[in-house]
C-alpha cells in the first residue's frame, strides 16, 4: 500500500486522540474545589504563573492541575478497584501480592558465543537473579544460521548465537531446566527454537510437565513494530497457534507466548497505544486458536503479556492497572472465559530501553530506578531492568550488576511490597487508569472495524499511529518544549565509559562449529525429518512434533526455516515513512 | 543548482528491524525540504551501493543499532569507492561505541550520529556538507 492510501485508510479509522475524558463528563467541581479556585489558586497564579502552559505526560497525555473525586464521578471502588486477587483486578492478580512473593528478577542477557552466554547466565544466579532470559543475535531472530552470508558482522553482536540444539546444550549447560525459568525472546523461528529446548530438558532428563518459563513468541507485534518476521501473517500465526496448542497438552507450565507491547512503545507509541495494540494483538491469537477448536480455559491461563516502563511514573501504573482491568472484561465479557485463571493478566516489564541517554550515562540508573519502581508499583510478575550502558552497547558485567541490584533495592529496602497496589485510591491514579482503559477500548474498537489485526497491519494503521507518535516526541524534544536531561538541557563535555567489545572470532567459531555438526550427524536423517516438516507445513497439522523430531536430528535452525519458507512464503513490508 | 533539493538516502543495513530512528529522520529530512528515498528494512551494502547509484543521493544516511557497523560500513565505503561514487556524504546514526567512531571517519564516513542528536543538528550537517562539495564544483554524477 502506499502511503497515501495508508493515511487514507488512517484517517477513515479516525483520528486517534487521547481524550481527557473521565468517568464523569463535563466534571462537576465541588464547592470547596471552586471556592479554592477563586480564593487561593488565581491569587497564586496571578503573583507566579506556571513554569508550562500545558502539562503533559511522556505520552503526550494531558495531566491536570490537581485531581479530585470530581474526576471519579461513577466510579465504583466495590466495582472499578475491587480487591488484590478478585475482579477486576485492577489491585493486582494475588491476593497478597509482593508479601507473598516477589516478582522474578530476570535479567535479559545473551552475546557471543552460547559458552559466553551460559558464563553470564551462571555469574546472574549466583548473584541472585531469579529467572533466565535469553537474547539471541539478529541471525538467530531471523532464523538464519551463523554461517549464512546475511549473518556477516551480526554473529554473536546483539545477543547469543543458536544454530542448532548443539548450541542450545551448549547455553543450559550445568543448569538445571527442571529448576530454572527460561523467558526466550524469540518470534519468528520460536517454534524451533522451543522444540530446542524442550529436546535439552529431555536430556536433562526434566519432566515437560514441570518445566517453566515464556517463550515471546508474539509476531503480530513484529509486522507493527519491531520487524523481525520472515514469514506472512497466515503461517506465521499458524505457528503460533500450533505452539500455544501443543503446550496446553505438554507442557502446563509454560507460557507459549509473552503479547508484547513494549517493542511497540520502543517504537515510538503511546503509552495508550501500546496498551490497546498488545490486547488486541492477544485477542487476535485467541480468535485464531477458538478457530482450531481450542476452548478458551484450556489456553488462555497460560497467555502472557510484557509491557514497557517509561520514564512516566503515574502514566505507567494507571496503563498496568487498566491493562489487568480490561483484559478480564475481554476474557469473560469478549471470550466467555469461566476459569479466573483465563482472567487474570500477568505481566513481564522491562524498564524503557529508548529512554536511556547516551550523555551521562549514569544518570540512566535513576531513570531505570524510576520506571522499575512504576512497574512494581503497578503489580508486574517479572521484571528486567535495564543496564546503564546500553545507549552505547550491550552492557558490561558490572552495569548489569547494578541493574540488578536496583531491583532488589526496591524489593528489599524501598518498603512499596509491603502493602499491594499502593496507589490504589488515589484520586489521579485512578483517573488515569480509567483514561488508559478507555483510550485503550476506543482504538480495539476502530481496530475491530478494520476488520482485526491483521487486516489493520495490512492497512498499515497501527503502525502509521506509532511513527506519527514517535515524531511529535522527537519535534517536541528537539524544540525542548520535553526536557532530557544531559541531551537537550544541562549538557556537559564528558568522558567516554567502558563498553563491552564483542569479538570478531565468535563468528569464525560458529563457522567451524557448523562445518562439524554437518559433518558428524547423519544428514540423511535430516534430510528425511527436513521433508517431513515441509510436507506437514503444507497441510494442517501441529508442526510442533515435526519440529521436535528435526531438531534432536541436529537440522540446523537455518535449514529449519529455509523448509518453511518453501511452502510459507516470506513478507515484505510496505515501509511507512 | 542552487534550488535543487538535496537527495538523501535513507537505509537500514543488516538483519535488524528497528526502524524508529531512520523513519523519524526520514520525515525530518523531508520536512526540511529534502528529497528522501527511504530504503525499508534489511538492505545489504550491495543493495544500498546500488540504490545511491540509481537515485542518484548527495547522501546516505545509515541507521544501525545491531553492532554490525564495522562490517557493514566498510563494505558499503568499498562499493561506493568501486562505483566513483566517493562524493556522496555518508552518515551514520544508531548505537555506535564511542571506540569505533575514529575508525568509521578513517574508512570515510562523515560523521556519526549518537543518541541525542537533534534532527536539526543533522538537516544542518547535511546542508554545510552539500554545499561546500558543490561549491567544490564538482561535475556531477550521471546515473548512467
Amino acid at each position: 500500500m502506499t502511503d497515501e492510501k495508508a493515511r487514507k485508510v488512517s484517517a477513515a479509522a479516525g483520528p486517534v486522540q487521547a481524550s481527557p475524558s473521565s468517568f464523569a463528563s463535563p466534571r462537576k467541581p465541588s464547592p470547596v474545589e471552586i471556592a479554592w479556585e477563586e480564593s487561593t489558586l488565581k491569587p497564586a497564579l496571578a503573583k507566579s504563573p506556571d513554569r508550562l502552559a500545558d502539562f503533559t505526560t511522556v505520552s503526550n497525555y494531558p495531566i491536570r492541575r490537581m485531581y479530585t473525586d470530581a474526576d471519579l464521578a461513577g466510579w465504583s471502588p466495590e466495582r472499578d478497584l475491587g480487591v488484590p486477587g478478585q475482579l477486576p483486578y485492577t489491585r493486582g492478580i494475588h491476593p497478597a501480592m509482593y508479601r507473598e512473593r516477589l516478582w522474578t528478577m530476570r535479567q535479559f542477557a545473551g552475546f557471543g558465543s552460547a559458552e559466553d552466554t551460559n558464563r553470564r547466565f551462571r555469574y546472574l544466579l549466583s548473584q541472585g537473579q531469579t529467572g533466565l532470559s535469553v537474547a539471541f543475535d539478529l541471525p538467530t531472530l531471523m532464523g538464519y544460521d551463523s554461517d549464512h552470508p546475511l549473518s556477516e558482522g551480526e554473529v554473536g553482536k546483539c545477543g547469543v548465537a543458536i544454530s542448532s540444539l548443539a548450541d542450545m546444550e551448549a547455553l543450559f549447560d550445568q543448569i538445571p531446566l527442571a529448576d530454572v525459568t527460561t523467558s526466550m525472546t524469540i518470534n519468528s523461528p520460536a517454534a524451533p527454537i522451543w522444540a530446542m529446548y524442550l529436546a535439552v530438558a529431555e536430556k536433562q532428563g526434566a519432566d515437560w510437565r514441570g518445566i517453566s518459563g515464556t517463550l515471546q513468541n508474539d509476531i503480530l507485534k513484529e509486522y507493527i513494530a519491531q520487524k523481525e518476521y520472515i514469514y506472512p501473517p497466515g503461517p506465521s500465526l499458524r505457528m503460533v497457534t500450533d505452539t500455544i496448542e501443543f503446550g496446553a497438552e505438554h507442557t502446563p507450565k509454560f507460557n507459549p507466548i509473552s503479547i508484547s507491547g513494549y517493542h511497540i512503545r520502543e517504537a515510538g507509541s503511546t503509552a495508550i497505544q501500546e496498551l490497546a495494540f498488545t490486547l488486541r494483538d492477544g485477542i487476535e491469537y485467541v480468535e485464531n486458536c477458538l478457530r482450531r477448536g481450542l476452548s478458551i480455559d484450556d489456553f488462555a491461563p497460560r497467555l502472557s503479556f510484557f509491557f514497557n516502563a517509561h520514564n512516566d511514573f503515574f502514566e505507567e501504573v494507571g496503563k498496568y492497572r487498566a491493562a489487568r482491568r480490561l483484559w478480564q472484561s475481554v476474557m469473560r465479557e469478549r471470550f466467555g472465559a469461566k476459569n479466573p485463571r483465563s482472567w487474570a493478566l500477568r505481566f513481564h516489564t522491562q524498564t524503557a530501553g529508548c529512554s536511556l541517554t547516551a550523555q551521562q550515562p549514569y544518570n540512566n540508573v535513576v531513570r531505570t530506578a524510576i520506571q522499575a519502581l512504576a512497574a512494581v508499583m503497578g503489580g508486574t510478575q517479572s521484571l528486567h531492568t535495564n543496564s546503564l550502558d546500553e545507549a552505547w552497547a550491550l552492557p558490561t558485567e558490572s552495569a548489569a550488576t547494578i541493574a540488578l541490584r536496583t531491583q532488589q533495592i526496591i524489593a528489599y529496602e524501598s518498603g512499596v511490597t509491603h502493602t499491594a497496589d499502593p496507589l490504589g485510591g488515589s484520586y489521579f491514579v485512578e483517573t488515569l487508569t480509567g483514561e488508559m482503559e478507555r483510550g485503550a477500548r476506543d482504538y480495539i474498537a476502530k481496530i475491530d472495524a478494520l476488520g482485526g489485526m491483521v487486516a489493520a497491519i495490512e492497512h498499515g494503521f497501527p503502525q502509521r499511529e506509532i511513527a506519527d507518535a514517535a515524531y511529535r516526541f522527537q519535534v517536541a524534544v528537539d524544540r525542548r518544549e520535553k526536557i532530557i536531561v544531559g541531551v537537550n538541557d544541562y549538557v556537559v563535555e564528558e568522558k567516554p565509559i567502558e563498553t563491552l567489545h564483542i569479538n570478531d572470532s565468535v563468528a569464525r567459531t560458529q563457522t567451524d562449529r557448523l562445518r562439524k555438526l554437518r559433518s558428524e550427524r547423519s544428514n540423511d536423517e535430516v534430510a528425511r525429518c527436513l521433508d517431513s516438516l515441509r510436507r506437514a507445513a503444507t497441510g494442517g497439522e501441529n508442526l510442533m512434533p515435526h519440529l521436535f523430531q528435526t531438531v534432536k536430528a541436529y537440522a540446523t535452525l537455518g535449514e529449519i526455516c529455509d523448509a518453511l519458507r518453501q511452502p510459507f512464503g516470506v513478507y515484505q513490508e510496505v515501509a511507512i515513512t | 543548482m542552487p534550488d535543487k533539493k538535496i537527495r538523501v538516502l535513507i537505509a537500514k543495513p543488516g538483519l535488524d528491524g528497528h526502524d524508529r530512528g531512520a523513519k523519524v529522520i526520514a520525515r525530518a529530512l523531508r520536512d526540511a525540504g529534502m528529497e528522501v528515498i527511504y530504503t525499508g528494512l534489511r538492505q545489504t551494502p550491495e543493495m544500498i551501493a546500488s540504490a545511491a547509484l540509481q537515485e542518484d543521493v548527495d547522501v546516505i544516511g545509515l541507521s544501525i543499532l545491531s553492532g554490525a557497523h564495522n562490517t557493514l560500513c566498510t563494505r558499503l565505503m568499498d562499493l561506493l569507492r568501486a562505483q566513483k561514487m566517493d562524493d556522496v556524504t555518508v552518515l551514520i546514526g544508531g548505537i555506535i561505541p564511542e571506540q569505533d567512531i575514529a575508525e568509521l571517519k578513517k574508512i570515510g564516513i562523515a560523521e556519526v550520529f549518537l543518541p541525542g542528536t537533534t534532527t536539526q543538528a543533522i538537516v544542518d550537517f547535511i546542508r554545510q556538507r552539500v554545499a561546500h562539495l558543490s561549491a567544490a564544483s564538482q561535475p556531477h554524477r550521471s546515473a548512467e
